[in-house]
């Protein structure tokens, strides 16, 4: 994972609450093995007609939108489905950060372990840069992890929290797996103390 | 004394492998399942770092999801899921994971097979790369889905870095009148709080009626926990676990299984033990379920009219339900009562098991389905299959114009040919009705098996009371 770094960047608007993992990406993509590709597939029922041509009135089909690092949706952001696909599609849409005024539990854990950063803010705050991007959609604003702060296109600032671990490994590119191969002895002792209830070999039910 | 625990608190408390400084704990897992849409990067990663599966005794496959539910002689047609569910097989084989394959007599949606081979039990930790994994907290087992990163750290170490949950209490009193099932129980509790109702969360579902439903119920029950946005749910397990356990392929036999029950009954919260957040719901005051909108909290009892969104008094709120009922294509102020219906899905990890097929067939029996429904029924699992042909529920089904097919999650995900056209209608007993999840342009009004087989027989939205005799 690469080291999360501030940014400065224009804001895609989609204040939409519970947007569903099914949105980001819809599931028949999901029969792909691999990561590649999945960007084109972002919110593709949304962005694309019945036709496959783009809907020039969506959000990411029109500047500044289309070149944004910052996605502002509303309440409750990837509810549904576990699917990892759907950080990967927005991160290679080329996303670094997405603001809502909260995130459903799995996805937002997916999204930190790709290097997402899922960004909380009150209410409040949210309503406020809608707005100020509705008078001026080619604001900016600033994301800064190490200082855990939001910057607003009219400069005021606002704090964001994020699991501190989270952000260790974002701040310094630390992968999560690393870190967890790295307590091998931990584990062994724990599983010596602690008889499995269940061993999946013990029953040859089937031949494949 | 010490202090008073929930069982979730328990759950928890027994499975943390350490507390390294600055980060989560490590929390063990007992059980690994995996299946060919969450599981093949994950390989994939552990080949990139030469990394074996660290416990493949901990680990059971099976193939669901891009599944088809077509006659088993026939090969996979669609490429690319063909490509998908041998690359599983493949993976299962090379890093000697047991595993039910597209061809297995004993094949099915992974959170019916957990259950049915007696892998799933009370007090482990169980995790599968899908949301609907809470499925197995039924058994009293802390159970929770994950992303394909957190598929391969488990594959690698058999832990994940996590932080407790809070602990939510949603009792259920009283008892359901004839006609009101599980499924109703959940989908009013999900349009009680909203689906971010429980972000955070993990519920326990408590009181008499959830104790006076069988296991397979109460598996619809904690399914659909993570409609309400809490990632697990959970069942303290009593007689009703125990009795349904005794005896699978998988459950502890002659004196361990004494030993088990004797450690199974220490897991219920203890008397005093406190919750971060509660939540009651009367099961006497409640009607059959249906939704109307694109999410699972957008559900009202079927004799009640659809919402208003001006009455909605947070104005996102109200934008979200306009465009709701906009994507349905629905007015507001009268019952789906009477809506024609296309499509009827009776299936997935919600409700695909034996009790569910009962249901429905006891309202098909003797009956046809509307011509102008297509009527997909989809057992959980081969097993389910052979024990519903036992009892001669294929029959019925067929005879009332119903497809019986093979075992998948099908129409519930639509990645496998089951899927709606767009602007179709369907009554599905399924867990999701977001934009598309169907089928690209379909729309589903999510509701029980027996309003399900009900709205088959009329083709149009219907009580299921009203055929009930």
């Amino acid at each position: 994972m690469e080291k999360f770094t501030p940014f400065e960047s224009w804001v895609a608007v989609l204040p939409v609450d519970n947007i569903d993992t099914d949105q980001i990406i819809p599931a028949r993509f999901l029969k792909t093995v691999s990561k590649e590709g999945l960007g084109d597939q972002l919110f593709y029922d949304w962005r694309y007609d019945a036709d496959g041509n783009p809907r020039p009135d969506f959000v990411l089909n029109r500047p500044p939108g289309n070149r944004a690092q910052v996605l502002l949706a509303g309440d409750n952001f990837g509810c549904g489905s576990s699917r990892e696909h759907a950080p990967w599609a927005l991160i290679q849409f080329g996303f670094k950060a997405v603001i809502s005024t909260s995130f459903a539990d799995i996805f937002k854990g997916n999204a930190l372990k790709n290097g997402l950063l899922p960004i909380v803010i009150p209410p409040e705050a949210h309503a406020r840069l809608l707005r100020m991007l509705e008078a001026d959609p080619l604001g900016t604003v600033r994301v800064d992890l190490a200082s855990q702060t939001l910057t607003l296109p009219d400069g005021t600032e606002v704090s964001f929290p994020v699991d501190p671990f989270a952000r260790t490994c974002m701040l310094e590119g630390i992968d999560e797996l690393g870190f967890l191969l790295k307590h091998e002895a931990e584990i062994a002792a724990w599983e010596q103390s602690h008889p499995a209830p269940v061993n999946t070999l013990s029953v040859n039910l089937d031949e494949n | 004394m010490p202090q008073p625990r929930t069982i979730i608190q328990k759950l928890w408390d027994s499975h943390v492998v350490c507390q390294p400084e600055g980060a989560p704990a490590l929390l063990y897992i007992d059980l690994h399942l995996v299946h060919e849409v969450t599981s093949p990067q994950a390989f994939d990663g552990l080949r990139r770092r030469g990394l074996k599966v660290r416990r493949p005794d901990k680990t059971f496959g099976t193939c669901d999801h891009s599944t088809p539910t077509t006659p088993r002689e026939l090969p996979i047609m669609d490429p690319v899921a063909r490509a998908q569910v041998e690359q599983f097989e493949k993976n299962c084989r090379e890093f000697g994971i047991p595993f039910f394959g597209y061809r297995s007599p004993r094949q099915g949606i992974v959170h019916v097979i957990g259950p049915e081979y007696g892998l799933t039990q009370p007090g482990m930790t169980i995790v599968c790369g899908d949301s609907h994994t809470a499925t197995h907290g039924a058994f009293g087992a802390l159970a929770f889905g994950i992303g394909t990163s957190q598929v391969e750290h488990v594959l690698a170490t058999q832990c994940l870095l996590q932080s407790p949950s809070k602990s939510f209490a949603v009792r259920v009193d009283g008892h359901l009148r004839p006609g009101v099932t599980a499924k109703d129980i959940i989908l009013a509790l999900i349009a009680k709080i909203g689906v971010g109702g429980g972000t955070g969360c993990v519920f326990e579902y408590l009181g008499p009626a959830i104790r006076a439903l069988s296991m397979e119920e109460r598996m619809t029950v904690c399914n659909m926990s993570i409609e309400g946005g809490a990632r697990a749910g959970l069942i303290a397990p009593d007689d009703t676990t125990f009795q349904f356990l005794h005896g699978r392929p998988f459950a502890p036999k002659g004196e361990a299984w004494d030993r088990a029950v004797e450690r199974w009954k220490t897991l219920p919260t203890d008397e005093g033990a406190t919750y971060d957040r509660e939540v009651s719901i009367d099961a006497g005051a409640l009607e059959p379920m249906i939704t109307w909108g694109t999410n699972p909290g957008l559900g009202i009892p079927i004799t009640a009219p659809v919402p208003d969104p001006s009455e909605a008094a947070d104005p996102v709120e109200r934008e979200t339900r306009r465009k709701a009922l906009a994507y349905m294509g629905l007015e507001p102020g009268k019952p789906l009562t009477g809506h024609p219906v296309n499509v009827v899905f009776i299936g997935s990890c919600t409700n695909s098991r034996m009790t569910d097929l009962r249901a429905a067939a006891s309202l098909l029996k003797g009956r046809k389905v509307s011509p102008n429904v297509r009527v997909l029924v989809v057992p959980g699992s081969q097993q389910i299959k052979r024990q519903a042909e036992a009892e001669g529920l294929d029959r019925i089904f067929r005879e009332a114009g119903a497809e019986w097919r093979e075992a998948g999650c099908s129409m519930c995900i639509a990645m496998n040919g089951d899927q709606l056209a767009p602007g179709e209608y369907a009554v599905s007993t399924s867990n999701r009705n977001f934009e598309g999840r169907q089928g690209k342009g379909g729309r589903t009004f999510l509701a029980s098996p027996l309003t399900a087989a009900a709205s088959a027989i009329t083709g149009v939205v219907t009580d299921p009371r009203t055929l009930l005799a």
